[in-house]
């Protein structure tokens, strides 16, 4: 039987003060700023709603926005198959267990901004070692710096390399809670392994998955720090996620109402996915 | 002494617990049987103060505790699952509310040794949970309930994770150890035989409410309703379909007898299974013939489960008695054993 | 279906055993007929569950043999034994229907559609489930859970033999008496060999025709649910079986008499062997009160609905008798006869009277 104690909500209180102080406030700056001019001197303009307009029929916006999707859902096409497929090979028991656990959990150790510099690095033609591999040793033409195809490559690579050991964690938990008499029965039932991973696994691991699926979509939809520090958005605009193109508005240009704009729309959009996701892949439960 | 006063639990628009009025006393133990799911834990976690009541009264010894936290009821809580610190050993878990109340330490020694001695702990109070045996660790989490002087001692189904016979032994001394201690025990069980083993009073529930509340072994033989007769019984009670015009009897299946005080119309008539043997035990017997379905025999005892006309029936006696799956054969039954009810589930006669 | 053979069964979970205290299994010789109901009985940490496993093949044991019809077995692993199982806590497909459940063992096995039908409805139709064969499974009670796993082993019918694991466990008392008659129905019916494994003597005995008591990873006893009642070959099993067990008493044996507390009781049969430790060994069921014969003092009556269990002192050992009539008071002095043909000797755990002939 489920319980209630109405006390919870005392401890609940100081969290909700620090969400108000951090988020609430800044954002309410935000919307301030989306639907007002202002041209310095702490002197605002009433705009409207032309700010949002002015964004969403901007074939820059569209574009970033376009790319934005685009990368997400190649992360996700990626990185959860793949994180299934390392958490289902990995032991479950003995000395691996721990050496297994510390080698995920390695890429998401690392700062952002390092991992950004360290693939910049590691892929620059001529001086990188993956860059000279491939142009020098294999003879294949790459360089992320001047083509638009190795910039998406190479920052599809590095997202997939740091994310998804997070996919592989959550699901490898998912998986080690499972009883033994599943897998048993399984046997005895003559099911393959497909079949298990059909019937015994993936079922057991719908929770677990759920919670990456919605992780990797925020954080890969979101994402800044490290394309900007790999390819500072190009070659050309060929990189340039929303965010990226949000802090140019913002920061770049100084156009501070047009940024505010595009940031909640922005927000919108990621609330809103976030949203359709979880109804979708929960909806099984509640009947 | 523990009272409960048209106390309800709610949790969102569900209520848990029906108004509940039950006054449990010191000296016996109340036990609380139910099916899972009837609402005994929840019953329990209102009176230690665990979880808030929506409406109505609790009363400790004629205090009003309704807001009052758990730590200050002074109640101790033994889990169905065994519940000690695994980084202490068995003495600091036996000591550790003592340790808490500020007790000296010599009297700490002394109380955690009396309870170790009660419950055969002696040799492994140095030893850690994980060392033990489950029924130790068991020992140990009632050990602490025991050496804490408390108000209230709740019981929640604290033998279900125990192997059979080990539990039979713990309910044995369990009325012996809590006497004379001064203090509420309530026990929460699913098992019928369990509530009869350790007497007192007992408080049938189900679906959040309390049915029947009197001595064990009285509403046992007297339950006041049809729920109450099934929720009490293990075997589960048998009830048929009777039709009763001029102070006669009739089953649904055949068979009939006498009956007094009581007016024409269709009732339920219960009877236990021990009630219904093979052998003839009385004069005033009456033969019910049916087709064995299934027979049990487990040593001492043996049933049969049969068809009556419509309705299934389980006899249990004790001896061996040689029965044929899918033949007839002959059961007799006292109609001096038989509850009736109306429709409506009361008790008739 | 088929016989089942356990040779000289020994294991020990060490690489090299030393003494037969390394082992968890000292050595076992069991046959089990085809179509047979069996119960492995005894309490936790006796080696039923190793014994289990290793019939189920997940364990490989250190000495000895498992045959399946004269078939060596001991080195296939599970799937190819075609054993079923049931687990403690029922196993079920979640995101499958019932009937989906049922069906995918033989699914499995590549069975046309139409045998795969007939087979589950027959199978839904024996365990009450038939209304649910179109429902999810994962929202099921627990014991209509427990019935699917059951049914995934009964559907298929190459099994060898279906096992048990504490199948109730979960379940509910009262629930619990219409799933273990059911599954006595079942055994009834389909006349597979089932091995039940329990600590409760109750699921045991009446699910079984034949009861192996193990004790400290040995067979102590292996008897028709009556042999074991009636005549325990150790005071273990006297003690483990029947509620409450068999009083175990110290006594002196001589000849068919035994002296317990200075008073003389008359024996089912002339006792043999001597030394050791002596017990009398008398079921409750079997401890009469009259007006003569053993003094008593009562110390307690419990009232379990169906009988009274009286609880008394003779000299300074306990022991309990079992009444449905002429209840003493508490407190009361009273007279005790035991039934000559029920009392029997003891010695080191061992029986040591003869049962009387006659």
């Amino acid at each position: 039987m489920r319980t209630e104690n109405q006390k919870a909500w005392f401890f609940v209180l100081p969290v909700l003060g620090l969400v108000a102080f951090n988020a609430l406030v800044p954002m309410m700056t935000v919307v301030n700023y989306s639907v007002q001019e202002t041209f310095g001197n702490n002197q605002f303009f009433w705009e409207g709603l032309g700010w949002f307009e002015q964004i969403l029929r901007s074939d820059r916006f569209q574009a970033a926005l376009g790319r934005q999707f685009l990368f997400t859902l190649l992360i996700l096409l990626i990185e959860v198959p793949l994180g299934i497929i390392v958490a289902l090979s990995m032991p479950r028991k003995g000395f691996w267990v721990p050496v297994c656990l510390v080698l995920m959990a390695l890429p998401m150790l690392i700062p952002w901004n390092v991992v950004g510099s360290m693939w910049n690095i590691f892929t620059l033609p001529k001086i990188g070692l993956l860059g000279y591999f491939l142009n020098d040793v294999l003879g294949i033409n790459y360089d992320m710096t001047q083509q638009p195809l190795s910039a998406w490559i190479t920052v599809v690579i590095m997202d997939v390399w740091h994310w998804t050991s997070l996919v592989v964690l959550l699901c490898y938990a998912g998986l080690v809670s499972i009883p033994d008499a599943y897998y048993q029965a399984a046997k005895i039932d003559g099911a393959s392994p497909w079949s298990v991973f059909r019937y015994i696994q993936l079922p057991k691991m719908k929770t677990v998955l759920t919670i990456a699926v919605l992780l990797r979509f925020m954080d890969s939809f979101n994402i800044y720090t490290e394309p900007f520090v790999l390819t500072g958005g190009g070659p050309g605009n060929s990189t340039t996620l929303l965010s990226i193109d949000l802090v140019k508005i913002a920061l770049g240009q100084f156009d501070l109402g047009p940024a505010a704009a595009m940031s909640l729309i922005y927000f919108a959009i990621t609330l809103l996915v976030s949203w359709v996701f979880y109804t979708l892949m929960t909806k099984d439960d509640a009947q | 002494m523990i009272e409960l006063q048209d106390a309800t639990k709610r949790v969102g628009n569900v209520i848990h617990i029906k108004p509940t009025t039950l006054t449990l006393q010191t000296g016996h133990f109340n036990v609380l049987l139910g099916a899972t799911g009837s609402g005994k834990t929840s019953l329990i976690k209102m009176m230690a103060g665990l979880d808030p009541i929506a409406s109505g009264k609790v009363l400790m010894d004629g205090q009003d505790v309704t807001r009052l936290n758990t730590q200050k009821r002074q109640i101790s809580l033994v889990h169905q699952f065994f519940v000690n610190y695994p980084h202490m050993t068995v003495f600091d878990n036996i000591a550790s509310p003592l340790r808490v109340a500020g007790m000296a330490k010599s009297e700490i020694e002394g109380r955690v040794e009396e309870a170790a001695d009660l419950l055969q702990l002696r040799p492994m109070l140095h030893r850690r949970p994980h060392e033990l045996s489950g029924g130790q660790q068991q020992r140990t989490a009632l050990a602490r309930a025991i050496a804490k002087e408390s108000r209230a001692v709740f019981l929640d189904e604290p033998l279900a994770n125990l192997d059979y016979k080990l539990r039979e032994e713990l309910r044995e001394q369990l009325p012996d150890l809590f006497a004379g201690r001064g203090a509420v025990v309530v026990y929460a069980t699913s098992e019928p035989e369990e509530a009869l083993l350790l007497g007192g009073y007992t408080a049938l529930m189900e679906d959040g409410r309390v049915t029947q509340f009197g001595p064990t072994a009285d509403i046992y033989r007297n339950p006041e309703n049809i729920a109450a007769a099934r929720v009490f019984s293990d075997p589960p009670i048998n009830v048929a379909r009777v039709t009763v015009s001029g102070a006669q009897a009739r089953l649904a299946g055949g068979g009939g007898w006498q009956v007094a005080d009581m007016t024409d119309g269709e009732y339920m008539v219960a009877v236990r299974p021990h009630r219904v043997t093979p052998i003839r035990t009385s004069d005033a017997d009456v033969e019910l013939t049916g087709r064995v379905i299934v027979t049990e025999l487990s040593g001492s005892d043996s049933s049969a489960h049969f068809q009556h006309g419509e309705d299934a029936w389980v006899s249990l006696a004790a001896g061996v008695h040689p029965y044929q799956v899918g033949e007839d054969h002959r059961f007799f039954m006292n109609p001096a054993h038989c509850r009736y009810f109306g429709q409506d589930g009361k008790r008739v006669a | 279906m088929a016989q089942i053979k356990l040779s000289n069964l020994k294991h020990s979970y060490m690489p090299t055993p030393k003494g037969p205290d390394d082992y968890a299994l000292k050595e076992i010789d069991v046959t089990w007929r085809d179509g047979g109901a069996y119960a492995l009985l005894g309490p936790s940490g006796c080696g039923k569950s190793t014994l289990l496993n290793i019939i189920s093949g997940l364990l490989t044991p250190s000495e000895g043999q498992i045959l399946f019809d004269d078939r060596d077995v001991t080195a296939l692993p599970p799937d190819q034994r075609n054993i079923a199982q049931v687990f403690q806590f029922p196993v079920i497909y979640d995101t499958m229907t019932v009937g989906e459940n049922l069906a995918f063992p033989l699914k499995n096995r590549g069975v046309d559609a139409a045998t795969i039908k007939r087979r589950v409805d027959e199978i839904a139709e024996m365990l009450d489930v038939t209304e649910l064969l179109k429902t999810r499974a994962s929202g099921l009670s627990p014991d209509n859970k427990q019935k699917i796993s059951m049914g995934r082993g009964l559907v298929r019918d190459d099994v060898n033999a279906v096992m048990f694991d504490e199948p109730l466990t979960v379940i509910d008392p009262h629930l619990k008496w219409k799933l273990r008659s059911k599954l006595k129905e079942l055994h009834q019916r389909v006349k597979a060999t089932m091995i039940y494994v329990t600590h409760d003597q109750t699921e045991a005995l009446t699910f079984a025709d034949e009861v192996v008591v193990m004790q400290d990873g040995e067979v102590v006893q292996i008897g028709t649910p009556v042999e074991l009642f009636e005549r325990p070959q150790h005071t273990f099993v006297g003690h483990f079986i029947g509620s409450p067990g068999m009083n175990v008493l110290p006594c002196e044996a001589r000849g068919d008499r035994a002296v317990f507390e200075g008073h003389e009781v008359t024996l089912e049969g002339p006792t043999h062997g001597d030394g050791g430790r002596t017990d009398l060994g008398i079921r409750p069921e079997y401890v009469g009160f009259s007006d003569t014969g053993i003094p008593a003092r009562v110390t307690k009556v419990s009232d379990i609905g169906r009988h009274y269990v009286v609880s008394a002192m003779v000299g300074n050992t306990a022991l309990k008798a079992v009444t449905e009539h002429s209840v003493p008071e508490p407190g009361s002095q009273v007279f005790l006869q035991f039934k000559p043909e029920q009392s029997r000797v003891y010695r080191d755990g061992w029986i040591a009277s003869e049962e009387r002939t006659q």
